[in-house]
């Protein structure tokens, strides 16, 4: 008995020192983007800096690299490209899953292997197509257009899933003999039952396009349309020496993340498990 | 004229269904992967309006681009210890945090919380840690290896990248191992215990055998995050110092658009993708067999 205790007390000791490890970074950078320069270069270690805790990097960083011009960018490529992909995805995965018809197949083929292409190889032509031929970079729509693009693949697959293991055949047929069309069968029977898995979808393209660095970087050039990871990354370029600044834009990048993930902490986990072990 | 029909009325619903979601896909990665293809075989260089077709010599000026094998091999060594270390770590986690014990929840929480952050912040972040921090603190407390930036040395600074990128995946991983390790049947491991197996027999023969497939996405998630990583590489070390720690997405990127070579560059990046996903397969082509083999 006693040495199982002594065995729990280990565990808990390891896995506190080993969180504690993990989130010390973060810590750090909070610490010290409440401090000036000088504090920071002098000893980024102490809890509070010899000038005492300042307020003053926050309002600083947020001017100077358009902190709210680039949330709203990122809120809104955001916020219509995931919308987007879960409305594409779910009604493509729903005749891909309900009719066995050749180009149902092609197509859901094809977006199973490009889930194996790496953005690396497709940036190039990327760039190529949309920037060389038809000269349209540097709008938010064509940003859109493609996270969408790149998006329904997973998505649809994920969906695929669902559709075949959870909704009913028999449902929908009794939808239809109550003279329900197809449309309406899809928005009215079956969507309702698939909210578990557009939380998921919502929940792993969120995430990924929130923080997606080298898409937007590509495509938006213009400063006004920055998104917050590529504002972030020309506002390190420019004020490489300002410390407490940095450490400051890096603590307003992570707050609002961490508040969300606080919230809806269990939402999260389950939805990128239920993403990742089906795909 | 019925047939005409069938096609029509096909034609129309799986428009009407799947239409917006195939026409977006095709356009941003089928059409650009098969152009991609065909920029490997053009000498463009991203500005001139004619791109003159050279066959398969950006096939053969690879193998002559040491500075591209340079940044592969770099992206090779880099992989490889991290995959190792990803997995030992986030299955070392996994175990421990569904070991019985209280704040389940919680734990799992906290190791996944930098999964949230995109890797350029997350390499920003740690860029003030190696360069302050931690040299302060070695200066502070006389540590030698600590008193200088970790990021100025080529080898540190790719031992750096890796502490993070292990960091930064392992708990992402750990979520599939919880998910693997609590989908082992219980009676599995209660019949182990009372044919008398010690807890290490039981990891051995009773609980890992089970987990073959966990490792195989595990695997290849870690193979491919690490191949193609980009954002923590530009944020972290930007390459440096001197280029040592460039790996292979960035080399490409530069090649194309710094270099303005896009065919070439292109031809790369195709080259590594080949690479990339070549290790995968063979990876879980080992991992199918060793399933086969334990059933």
């Amino acid at each position: 008995m006693r040495q199982e205790r002594a065995k729990k007390a280990i565990k808990y000791g390891v896995l506190a020192v080993l969180l504690a490890a993990y989130i010390f970074p973060f810590f750090m950078v909070l610490v010290n983007a409440f401090k000036e320069k000088v504090d920071v270069i002098k000893n980024p270690l102490s809890l509070v800096g010899e000038k005492g805790f300042i307020l003053s990097n926050f309002p600083d960083a947020m001017e100077k690299m358009n902190f709210f011009r680039a949330s709203w960018n990122s809120f809104l490529i955001t916020g219509i490209s995931v919308a987007l992909i879960v409305l594409f995805s779910s009604m493509a995965a729903y005749i891909m899953a309900r009719e066995n018809w050749l180009i149902c197949k092609v197509f859901f083929s094809l977006m199973l292997l490009s889930l194996a292409i790496p953005f690396q190889v497709l940036m190039i032509p990327l760039v190529s197509i949309y920037g060389g031929i038809f000269g349209i970079l540097n709008h938010r729509a064509t940003l859109i257009f493609m996270h969408v693009g790149f998006g329904v693949g997973m998505s649809t697959f994920l969906f695929y899933g669902a559709v075949k293991s959870t909704i009913p055949l028999e449902m929908e047929e009794s939808a239809a003999l109550d003279g329900c069309g197809r449309y309406r069968t899809f928005f009215q029977v079956v969507i309702p039952l698939l909210k578990p898995i557009i939380a998921t979808t919502v929940i792993i393209n969120t995430l990924n396009l929130w923080n997606d660095y080298l898409l937007p970087s590509l495509i938006l050039g213009d400063s006004r349309l920055h998104t917050l990871p590529v504002a972030a990354r020309v506002f390190y370029g420019a004020f490489s020496s300002d410390l407490g600044l940095l450490l400051a834009a890096l603590v307003l990048m992570i707050i609002p993340i961490l508040i969300l993930y606080l919230l809806l902490q269990r939402y999260i986990i389950e939805g990128v498990v239920a993403g990742a072990v089906k795909g | 004229m019925k047939k005409k029909k069938k096609f029509m009325y096909k034609a129309l619903w799986f428009t009407g269904f799947a239409g917006p979601a195939v026409i977006c896909f095709s356009l941003v990665m089928l059409v650009p992967f098969l152009y991609g293809i065909y920029l490997t075989l053009t000498d463009w260089n991203g500005i001139s309006a004619e791109k003159v077709f050279v066959g398969m010599k950006n096939y053969g000026a690879i193998f002559l681009d040491t500075a591209f094998w340079n940044s592969m091999g770099l992206t090779v060594i880099y992989s490889a210890i991290s995959v190792v270390l990803i997995n030992v770590m986030a299955f070392g986690l996994a175990y421990l945090v569904t070991s019985g014990i209280k704040g389940q929840n919680f734990f799992r929480a906290g190791f996944f919380t930098p999964n949230l952050i995109g890797g350029l912040v997350l390499g920003y972040i740690w860029q003030f840690v190696f360069s302050r921090a931690m040299v302060s603190a070695g200066q502070n407390l006389h540590i030698g290896f600590l008193s200088s930036s970790w990021l100025s040395d080529p080898i540190k600074a790719m031992a750096a990248l890796i502490i993070v990128s292990v960091w930064q995946n392992s708990g992402f991983m750990m979520l599939i191992y919880i998910a693997g390790l609590t989908g082992v049947p219980k009676e599995l491991v209660e019949a182990g215990v009372i044919d008398g197996c010690e807890k290490r027999q039981l990891l051995r023969y009773v609980i890992l055998p089970q987990m073959t497939s966990s490792f195989v996405i595990c695997l290849f998630l870690s193979i491919t995050r690490c191949f193609m990583t980009y954002d923590l590489n530009l944020s972290l070390t930007d390459g440096g110092p001197f280029g040592s720690t460039q790996m292979a997405s960035m080399y490409v990127y530069q090649k194309a658009f710094v270099s303005k070579n896009y065919g070439l560059g292109q031809t790369e990046a195709v080259m590594l993708f080949l690479v990339c996903a070549g290790v995968s397969l063979l990876q879980v082509w080992i991992g199918k067999r060793n399933e086969e083999a334990e059933v």
